[in-house]
Order: structure tokens, then C-alpha cells, then sequence
């Protein structure tokens, strides 16, 4: 089992070494020459990661980690079912998470389908809040590149400040790393000056070595975040996932000085589940990485929990999920 | 034949269908009348009041939007079962507490299982009787229907150690309640034994969650809890229950406790209709029938 893996790793984490050498030799890829890809011990992985995860967290800190929590969701509503009126409610909660009480910080980000970008944008225009959109054929990214590249533009015109993209996994996991790689950095150069983030969907990817490997290429090809998850198949972030993909960032880092950012979607639900996720980001990349620039939580119910557990600890009484928004 | 070793039984809490220990990790001893060791019971916290919550409230529109009908037949499946234990349980009574002979133990034994078939009948008759429909002047049905309040914490009495606790349970859950229970502190393994009959009898997880531990710890966080609709502090003694009765008041949860009559355990003045009324809501809807 174990020379098969390797076995069969090595000539991917070959080729993919070729593919950042080739890379790095042109132009703005000066700064990740050199950048290696080593194999992920997965038993060690998820070892550590279980372990970061049973971290006792006091109360003070917990009120602290709540209201971080809060600070670096981005919020997010992606169903079929979205209408304007909808996206305005959930605009509202951006601001203001707790309409009781507006000493809840806002989130860092409302995260829609393109098509309710302006709304986004007109109801967040004077607010911290920033508007987020996916694009390039999401969830699957397997449209015309041409048309990801013009719905790309296209939201960037209509005011969205963050871009998040899907990578091509048929093209990656097939070995067209090259074909990845372009589509990612031509979706850099639509995007302007909006943020990139990249999703890799850690759940189609099938191992820790090919997730190190995708998060390796989103962050040479220019993904300013890198993220895990489209929320829409089965498998998404999970603490060892989390874990693997900063590490990649870390070591991006130490080997090129370029602080990219991580983004958690999906299947986050609980409080609870947040902080093992902030305690796994701050012991491996630092309390630099603890803010809403470097770091986010995408979700949609997480923030019900997240006030019920600040209530909590408010109150000292036990809350009623019923209490809190519906959405 | 060799001498085996002996084979004890672990007392664990009842949690959303499971039996578990402490989130805590505590213990604490259960003596028995001759102040000898009967067993180690799991000594609850707060947390495991509040898993026993969430796994209550969200069984409860499962355990409501069954039959009536359904609801009985698992009542007296409860009672078919205790009725095969109940040589065990009758011992288990006998060595609890301040302990009594086994004829006397069998005897709250077997009203303990009468007292699940008796209500067991009146899971589709109670809304009748409490319910119906009200005379009105005008071309309209009136009718009043009992539903149930929703998740119940129960304080059990603390002896006898079973005929009370069902007593309580029984008309709490027949309506459709699910019920977080603090078992008796001094005598809290026969309510375990208990919920291993209720996880035998198709009764869904999470409609009963029994807890073990120190009342003192365990009824300020459930008395507290938004979540808890109604409260039975009938094994709560004066002090505890004003406490209890003054954080239920906060977030308006109806408080319950026993009446002088109904603590006669063994007696018919234990058993009533009314104990299912204490725990439901009435909801009254007009409709118009035309002339």
C-alpha cells in the first residue's frame, strides 16, 4: 500500500516540480523559484490535527475566538433558490450578526452567485463589509474558459471585491497541470485588483499529497486565498484538510516570503468546530494569519451557532436554537 | 467449575439513545441499606444536561407527530418488557436506598408496570377527554386539542427509587413530550436499569435521556436552559426547587411538582389524566361549518 503510493506519487511530484521550475523561470514567478513539494505524512496529519482539535479553550479566550469567528466569515448563500430579497436579508445580518445587540462585530464577507452581486454591493456599499462572488463555471468549473474569464470580469465591474474560483480538476487530476495552471492565472489577471481565492474541492482531490500538490499550484499561479470547498458535494473541510493546506501556505511562505491566504467552506457548522479551526490555523501559520485578510470561514448556518454560544456566555444560560435566525 | 470472575454491570447515562459516561469523566459511589458499595454511578455536569437537551428537542417532533395510537403501543411495550425483568428489578429495588424485602420491592415493581399499561390506554383517549369541541354561538366548530409542551426536565423523587419515576415519566411522554430526566441521587442505578428496558422498547433515542449525578449541579443548568419548556421538580426539596422555580421564571417555562395525593405512589391518587394536562398546551381552533 505504501510503495504503491509512493510509487505513484513520485512522478506526479515530479512533473509538478517541472511545471513550478518551468513556471518560475517566467517573469512574475521570480519570487516562488525554487518552491519544493514534499509528501504529506498522512497518518502524522491527522494525528496532529485531532490532537490541535482537542485544545481546551477557556472562557475568556472563547469569547475572544467567537467574536474572531465572526470576524472572518464570509457568509454565504449559494442555492437555487436565492432571490434579491434574500441576499438584502442576509446584508443586514452581515452588519449586524445579533440585531439585539450591535456590539457583534460584522463579517468580513457576503458570498453570493453573480447575478445578485449588485444587490450585494448597493445594500454593503458604506459598510466594512466585503462582497464575494463565485464564478468560472461554479460549482464545477469545467465551462469555456472564455466564459468563466467574461463572468469573472463581469462581476469584478459590478462591484464585487472578492472572486472566488473553482480549479479545473478534471484538468488536474487527469496530470494537464499546465491547463490548470493557465486557467488559474488567467482568472488572476480578469480579477484585477478583487481578491482571488482558488477552491480546490479538497473532496474530489482523493489524497493529502494531491491536496499539497493543488494548493502548491493555486498559490504559484497567483490565488491570493486558497480555499477547500465548494459546500456542494458530500466531503468538505475537514481539520486534517485544513491542516495539510496550511502547512502548503507556511511553507510558501517560508520558502518565497508570499503570505497567502486560507479560506474553510463547508460543512462548518459549530462553534465548536470554528475554534479547532482558528487553534489550527494559529499554531501553524501564527497569529498573522488570525485576521479576515489572511484567513476565512465560509458558511452559512455556522453563525446561528456562534451567537447561541456568545449568548451563552453572556447569559450563563443554556440558549434555544428556535431563538435565532431562521437563516 | 472454576471461580469466575465477577462480571459487574457499568451504570451509564442515558444520552439520545446511548449510554454513556460523564463528558466529565466523575463518578460517585451508590450505597446500599447496609451502607455497603452497590455500584459506581456516573456523577453528571452541566454539559451533559445540555447534550440531554439537544438530543431531547430533537427527537420531540418525531416522538409528537406519531399516532396517538403508535405512542401507546410503545408504552405497553415497555411494560411487556419490565414485565420480563421483573425479578431483577425487584431485586434491584429491594437493595436500593434505605432498602426493603423483596415482596415489598416486587410489589412497587409491578405497579410500576401497571402504571405504564394504564397510561399507555390513555395515549389516544386523554385529548378527548381533555379536548373537544366547544359549544359557541355562531356557524363554527370550535375545537380545544391538548399538545404537548415540548421538551420536559424532570426531577425525580429520590424514594422509592422506581414507582415515582414512572409515576412522573409516563403521562410526561404519552402526550409526545421527550423528557431529560435527573435520576434519584442516593438511588439512581434502578433508573438506569430503567432505561435499558426504554432502549429495548422502541422508544425513539433521545424521547427519554436519564442523568445521574449531584442535584445540587445538574437542576440550575436545566432549570436554566432556554430549550426546556416545562419542568416536574417534584424530587427537588424546598430550597433547590424556589431556586429551580426562580431561572424557570426567566425563561418562562412552566414549573410542575407533585401534589400531596399524587405523592401516594402505590395509590390510584398517583395516576390521572390531569398529569397529562399538566404537560400540554391546549391550542383552540375555530372553523367554519356553514349553517
Amino acid at each position: 500500500m505504501t510503495d504503491d503510493l509512493l510509487s505513484n506519487c513520485r512522478p506526479i511530484l515530479g512533473r509538478v516540480t517541472d511545471l513550478l521550475a518551468v513556471e518560475t523561470s517566467a517573469g512574475s514567478a521570480d519570487a516562488v523559484a525554487g518552491v519544493r513539494i514534499t509528501p504529506v505524512d498522512a497518518v502524522g496529519l491527522e494525528q496532529r490535527a485531532a490532537l490541535l482539535c482537542t485544545r481546551s479553550i477557556k472562557t475568556s479566550s472563547k469569547a475572544a475566538a467567537l467574536d474572531l469567528a465572526i470576524r472572518v466569515m464570509d457568509l454565504t448563500t449559494l442555492e437555487g433558490a436565492d432571490t434579491p430579497e434574500r441576499v438584502e436579508a442576509l446584508c443586514t445580518r452581515a452588519r449586524h450578526p445579533d440585531a439585539a445587540d450591535w456590539s457583534v462585530p460584522p463579517v468580513a464577507a457576503v458570498c453570493v452567485y453573480p447575478e445578485l452581486v449588485p444587490v450585494a454591493a448597493k445594500e454593503l456599499a458604506d459598510s466594512p463589509v466585503a462582497v464575494a462572488r463565485v464564478a468560472g463555471g461554479f460549482p464545477a468549473g469545467l465551462a469555456p474558459l472564455d466564459t468563466r474569464l467574461a463572468e469573472i470580469a463581469w462581476a469584478v465591474a459590478a462591484g464585487a471585491d472578492e472572486v472566488d474560483i473553482v480549479l479545473n480538476r478534471s484538468a488536474f487530476l487527469s496530470g494537464r497541470y499546465q491547463k490548470a495552471y493557465d486557467e488559474i492565472a488567467a482568472a488572476k489577471q480578469a480579477c484585477g485588483s478583487a481578491h482571488l481565492k482558488v477552491i480546490l474541492e479538497t473532496g474530489e482531490l482523493g489524497s493529502y499529497d494531491q491536496i499539497r500538490q493543488a494548493s502548491m499550484l493555486a498559490m504559484v499561479a497567483g490565488a491570493d486565498f486558497i480555499k477547500t470547498s465548494t459546500g456542494k458535494i458530500g466531503t468538505s473541510a475537514t481539520p486534517a484538510v485544513a491542516l495539510c493546506m496550511a502547512e502548503a501556505i507556511r511553507d510558501m511562505a517560508e520558502q518565497t516570503g508570499r503570505a497567502v491566504g486560507l479560506k474553510l467552506a463547508g460543512g462548518i457548522r459549530t462553534a465548536k468546530q470554528a475554534w479547532h479551526y482558528l487553534v489550527i490555523v494559529g499554531e501553524t501559520l501564527g497569529s498573522g494569519w488570525l485576521t479576515p485578510e489572511r484567513f476565512r470561514l465560509g458558511a452559512s448556518s455556522l453563525l446561528n451557532d456562534v451567537l447561541m454560544q456568545r449568548a451563552k456566555l453572556l447569559d450563563g444560560r443554556y440558549q434555544r436554537r428556535e431563538d435565532f435566525s431562521v437563516d | 467449575m472454576s471461580d469466575r470472575l465477577v462480571v459487574n454491570k457499568t451504570y451509564k447515562q442515558f444520552i439520545g439513545g446511548a449510554f454513556e459516561r460523564s463528558e466529565s469523566g466523575r463518578s460517585y459511589p451508590v450505597a446500599g441499606a447496609g451502607g455497603e458499595l452497590l455500584a459506581n454511578a456516573v456523577q453528571g455536569s452541566r454539559k451533559d444536561v445540555r447534550d440531554a437537551v439537544a438530543a431531547a428537542r430533537s427527537a420531540q417532533a418525531g416522538w409528537a407527530g406519531r399516532t396517538a395510537y403508535n405512542r401507546g403501543q410503545i408504552l405497553y411495550r415497555v411494560a411487556e418488557v419490565m414485565e420480563s425483568r421483573r425479578d431483577e428489578f425487584s431485586a434491584e429495588v429491594a437493595r436500593a436506598g434505605d432498602g426493603c424485602s423483596y415482596e415489598a420491592a416486587a410489589q412497587e415493581t409491578a405497579a410500576a408496570i401497571d402504571r405504564w399499561v394504564w397510561y399507555a390506554g390513555w395515549a389516544d383517549k386523554f385529548s378527548t377527554v381533555l379536548g373537544g369541541a366547544n359549544p359557541v354561538a355562531g356557524p363554527y366548530f370550535n375545537l380545544s386539542v391538548p399538545e404537548p409542551v415540548g421538551v420536559v426536565g424532570m426531577v425525580a423523587p429520590d424514594e422509592p427509587p422506581l414507582l415515582p419515576l414512572v409515576s412522573r415519566l409516563a403521562p410526561v411522554i404519552v402526550s409526545g413530550n421527550t423528557a431529560v430526566v435527573l435520576a434519584s441521587e442516593r438511588c439512581p442505578l434502578v433508573a438506569i436499569t430503567l432505561a435499558e428496558t426504554l432502549a429495548l422498547s422502541d422508544v425513539p433515542s433521545g424521547v427519554v435521556n436519564i442523568l445521574t449525578g449531584h442535584r445540587n449541579e445538574l437542576v440550575p443548568p436545566l432549570a436554566g436552559h432556554v430549550a426546556v419548556d416545562s419542568l416536574d421538580l417534584t424530587g427537588c426539596d424546598a430550597e433547590l426547587a424556589a431556586d429551580a422555580a426562580r431561572q424557570a421564571a426567566a425563561t418562562i417555562t412552566r414549573v410542575v411538582s407533585a401534589s400531596a395525593a399524587e405523592r401516594q405512589w402505590a395509590d390510584e391518587s398517583a395516576q390521572s389524566p390531569y398529569l397529562i394536562d399538566a404537560f400540554c398546551e391546549t391550542k383552540t381552533v375555530w372553523h367554519p361549518k356553514g349553517r
